[in-house]
């Protein structure tokens, strides 16, 4: 069976136990600089508020550190090992000149605080990654400051709200297609909305009449992801658009799939009115195991004056500034101005790529999904039929006649030397199988994973018990995750 | 490719966009430059950023040393360029450094579980005080003005759209909350205290005084914490019930802001309703150690609008600087905690000889408030000139403070800079006074 993995081969990799478990009394990995000052007796200064010991804390050299932090890492998969399939994710390259930059010292060191005027660096990244990111979206105003792409929902939804409560009634509801990301629904509800499910037709799309039958007085807004998540572009969009504006609904995108759209087609163009990027998504920031990310949102010009604050300004000298006094604003999502570094690495991508690259990038996502679509037509059940942009929804209908579920064929792909794809999401696919190759990825590495999957649908119809207990070749077998649900250990204790 | 997929080019790809909307033109960003051309882009943008000036700033963000084996661990790809770890078995990495990461948090809080992270230290405190009125079933929370002003900010954005409606309390001459003040908010009602310690004047909250008054009431008490390292010396805050910490300095630059790393940590009987992900040990099916993310039906892609929150991408590979930076430092935290206390105990003792040390009697760690009578504005251009970022004024946040500035000193302030900071400090000739105002009531 093992010479049908082209990808992957097993190696050594290093056992590793807690670090708390490598600890002994006396060891250190740093030396402080003599002090310059008197010491103090931090008794007489602190008095009964000073901390007596510092409990289990380690005491490890910086060799074993090294060592600790190495040893773990290669129990990962990652980007730079290979093709990362999350639909909706898209895991694209992670270019290490945008770290490089992010670490220059003027850049590393500024403070949040530090005067405008030794900022000026430092508000003119924001400022030109601003302009960019508007003319990519096509829209006319925009903040950096929330941290990630479910801080940006709560920030677009809270400005809509903002501003239907400036026209006197801020509504009660938002309608959530059945396809969205569980943010969605859970962003609505931190803003204070209720949430009303919209149900997809059948090429997998908003159900216009549904729309038009739900839409109301009460609907402030939908939140829409364009590509869906079946990475179906919603042909209806400016029709959707319209349904709600005639009632005085607004139209809110949630971006995670614009790696589909940039310099193609621009959602300010076809009728939304708010929207959230992820720049830890289609401008390349590394994931980082689970962040940061960074979110900012972009909106149409009505909603500018509820922007949280601070707004970079241009001021009348000509230097930039932080606008603070904006009386309509929502206030602030969080301390300080969002996720600098993730503005850092994002405008060094739109930098390398230019308008070409930008386009390019988004032609060769699509491109890529559509060969591994067409490459596992017939052997993995398509339950939509519509073209697809940037990433392709299958299921595991034709695999589960011989008990094999989506969940099994993804842990199978790990053997193959592959990390899976998103599995059992969207929720209106059951069993779904949701692959976002990006635009990364070669057609040689495409062909690897298409060669995978058309393999591990092989092992099902002949050895299903096999793929049943993948993967086969990882450092731990399947977890017992009932188990650390019943009975959480948390934390190291001696 | 396009001949396998059946497609005579790439624009038939994008035949479901209707014609109408797609952009014709270019996009209006910048040409496409080279590599060598965007690192010099940056190092330009750099040079406009006081690189390498000495500063005294703090308030919330603080330069700390930070041992380069952080940037050399952190910048390996299956570290960097990894995913979230939902797939375990291909994960063990970065899952056995965030359970490492969740015991060293609660090893230095005092509680008893701590989750992966949060957005930063403002969004950490928010959640914490949702996570009360969903624990008590109470609705509102009472504040202290001495916690930073941009954390109230925050908290206040998200309140308003919960029918949680926030209280503030002032604070006493020692920079400490007003406690016989919180008396009056702490009722029925009251889900939460919310303190910060060291507060945003630098000032060591009584934090036990402060549980007993809640907790006589029902009410729970968060503790936020804006400064990592004071948690090497000063005594933790085991007697709050959660503790909402930002761990910039444990190691994480400070980027002109973020991204930082905010946490949360509680007690054990309070973790079904903490927000964020959670790494719990486990067995694989053949006996081994593992770890997974677990007491996921908290969480927003399980429970959906039910969820303890919408967080989803938090701040992971920042929580591994920071806890790179406990691993290496470990016990020794202590002394480099106590290298800070002594650097803002020479410095509080030199500016008490030219201006006026705001808030006397109760304990610091590295920031004081100094009330001069020149505007700190002034004084802070005058120490531009020399390369030196001066205290953060005050004024806007505390009009009643006038001229006072918080300053703040770490192992790498330098005595030099210490001696010059101060000799650009006028000496005060007015009376000072602090009046504490009225509280205010934020709905």
């Amino acid at each position: 069976m093992n010479e049908r993995i082209k990808k992957a081969t097993r190696h050594v990799n290093q056992n590793e136990g807690l670090i708390f478990e490598k600890s002994s009394p006396g060891k250190v990995a740093y030396k402080l600089p003599p002090l310059d000052v008197p010491d103090v007796d931090a008794h007489k200064l602190l008095g009964d508020l000073e901390r007596k010991d510092l409990g289990n804390m380690p005491e490890v050299s910086e060799i074993e550190i090294i060592r600790h932090f190495t040893r773990m890492s290669t129990w990962n998969y990652a980007i730079d090992l290979g093709m990362y399939p999350l639909g909706s994710c898209t895991m694209k390259y992670n270019p290490r000149v945008n770290e490089h930059v992010a670490r220059l010292d003027g850049i590393a060191n500024s403070h949040p605080y530090q005067p405008e005027r030794a900022s000026q660096g430092a508000l003119r990244i924001m400022q030109t990654l601003r302009e960019c990111l508007m003319d990519i979206t096509g829209m006319e105003a925009i903040t950096l400051q929330p941290a990630a792409g479910a801080h940006g929902e709560m920030t677009g939804i809270l400005l809509v709200r903002a501003f239907l409560q400036s026209k006197g009634n801020p509504r009660k509801k938002i309608l959530i297609p059945d396809s969205a990301h569980g943010t969605n629904p859970a962003t609505a509800a931190i803003c204070g909305y209720s949430v009303e499910n919209l149900k997809s037709n059948a090429a997998g799309m908003v159900d216009v009449p549904s729309l038009v039958a739900q839409m109301n007085e009460d609907v402030a807004a939908l939140m829409l992801t364009n590509p869906n998540t079946l990475g179906v572009f919603e042909q209806e969009i400016h029709k959707i658009a319209q349904i709600l504006h005639d009632k005085g609904g607004l139209l809110y995108m949630d971006g995670a799939n614009m790696n589909a759209l940039v310099g193609k087609v621009r959602p300010g163009d076809f009728g939304v009115d708010v929207m959230h990027l992820n720049l830890h998504k289609t401008f390349s920031t590394p994931h980082g195991g689970g962040g940061p990310g960074s979110g900012p949102v972009a909106c149409k010009k009505f909603l500018e004056p509820f922007l949280p604050i601070p707004v970079v300004i241009t001021k009348s000298d000509g230097t930039l500034g932080f606008d603070y006094n904006r009386p309509q604003a929502i206030g602030r999502v969080r301390a300080f101005y969002g996720n600098f570094g993730m503005f850092v690495r994002a405008l060094a991508y739109i930098m390398a790529n230019g308008p070409d690259g930008l386009r390019e990038t988004t032609e060769d996502a699509v491109l890529n999904a559509n060969y591994i679509r067409k490459g596992l037509e017939g052997v993995y059940d398509l339950p939509y039929n519509t073209p697809s942009m940037h990433e392709v929804v299958f299921s595991d209908r034709l695999q589960t006649k011989k008990g094999v579920k989506t969940g099994d064929i993804a842990k199978r792909l790990i053997d193959y030397g592959f990390h899976p794809y998103t599995v059992s999401f969207p929720l209106i696919v059951h069993g779904a199988m949701m692959i976002e190759p990006t635009e990364s990825e070669s057609k040689e590495e495409l062909d690897l994973l298409i060669d995978a999957l058309r393999n591990i649908a092989g092992e099902v119809e002949q050895t299903p018990e096999f793929v049943l207990e993948a993967p086969h070749t990882t450092r731990v077998s399947r977890l017992d995750e009932v188990t650390a649900a019943r009975k959480p250990v948390l934390r190291w204790k001696p | 490719m396009l001949k396998a997929i059946g497609a005579r080019s790439i624009d038939d790809l994008f035949a479901p966009i209707p014609p109408e909307y797609r952009l014709k033109r270019d996009l209006h960003v910048p040409k496409q430059m080279s590599e060598a051309e965007i690192v010099q882009w940056f190092k330009d943008r750099a040079a406009e950023n006081a690189d390498g000036y000495a500063s005294f700033l703090g308030a919330g963000a603080y330069f700390h040393y930070r041992p380069v084996i952080i940037d050399a661990l952190i910048s390996r790809g299956e570290f960097l360029t990894a995913y979230t770890p939902y797939q375990a078995e291909i994960s063990q990495g970065t899952l056995q450094s965030i359970f490492e990461f969740q015991s060293m948090i609660c090893e230095l809080t005092g509680m008893e579980v701590a989750n992966a992270s949060m957005y930063d230290g403002s969004t950490a405190m928010t959640e914490a005080a949702m996570m009360a009125v969903r624990l008590t079933g109470r609705k509102a929370a009472v504040m202290a003005r001495s916690i930073h002003p941009e954390y109230r900010e925050v908290l206040t954005t998200y309140a308003r759209h919960q029918d949680m409606p926030v209280s503030s309390v002032g604070y006493q001459d020692d920079g400490r909350v007003k406690v016989a003040e919180l008396e009056k908010y702490v009722d029925e009602n009251c889900a939460c205290v919310i303190i910060q310690s060291p507060n945003f004047f630098g000032t060591i909250e009584d934090v036990e005084a402060v549980a007993d008054l809640a907790h006589r009431k029902g009410a729970l008490l968060v503790v936020g914490i804006s400064e990592a390292v004071s948690l090497g010396i000063v005594k933790p805050p085991s007697e709050a019930d959660i503790v909402a910490m930002e761990g910039q300095g444990f190691g994480v630059p400070l980027g002109f802001g973020g991204p930082y790393a905010g946490v949360i940590a509680t007690k054990e009987k309070f973790v079904r309703q903490m927000p964020g992900r959670l790494v719990g040990e486990t067995k694989d099916s053949k006996g081994r150690r593992g770890y997974v993310l677990t007491l996921s039906t908290r969480e927003q892609h399980i429970r959906r609008e039910k969820a303890t929150s919408n967080i989803c991408t938090n701040q992971a590979l920042i929580a591994l600087m920071a806890n790179i930076f406990m691993t290496v430092y470990g016990k020794g935290l202590k002394e480099l905690a106590r290298h800070n206390l002594a650097k803002a105990a020479y410095a509080s003792e030199h500016f008490a000889k030219r201006a006026k040390v705001l808030f006397p009697g109760a304990p610091r760690f590295n920031e004081f408030v100094v009330e001069s009578s020149e505007d700190p504005y002034v004084i802070n251009s005058r120490l531009l000139e020399q390369r030196i970022i001066g205290g953060f004024p005050l004024r806007k946040f505390y009009p009643e403070l006038g001229n006072a500035a918080l300053w703040c000193c770490t192992e790498l302030t330098s005595r030099a800079a210490i001696d010059t900071a101060v000799a650009a400090v006028a000496v005060s000739k007015e009376p000072l006074t602090n009046e504490a105002p009225e509280p205010e009531v934020v709905r």
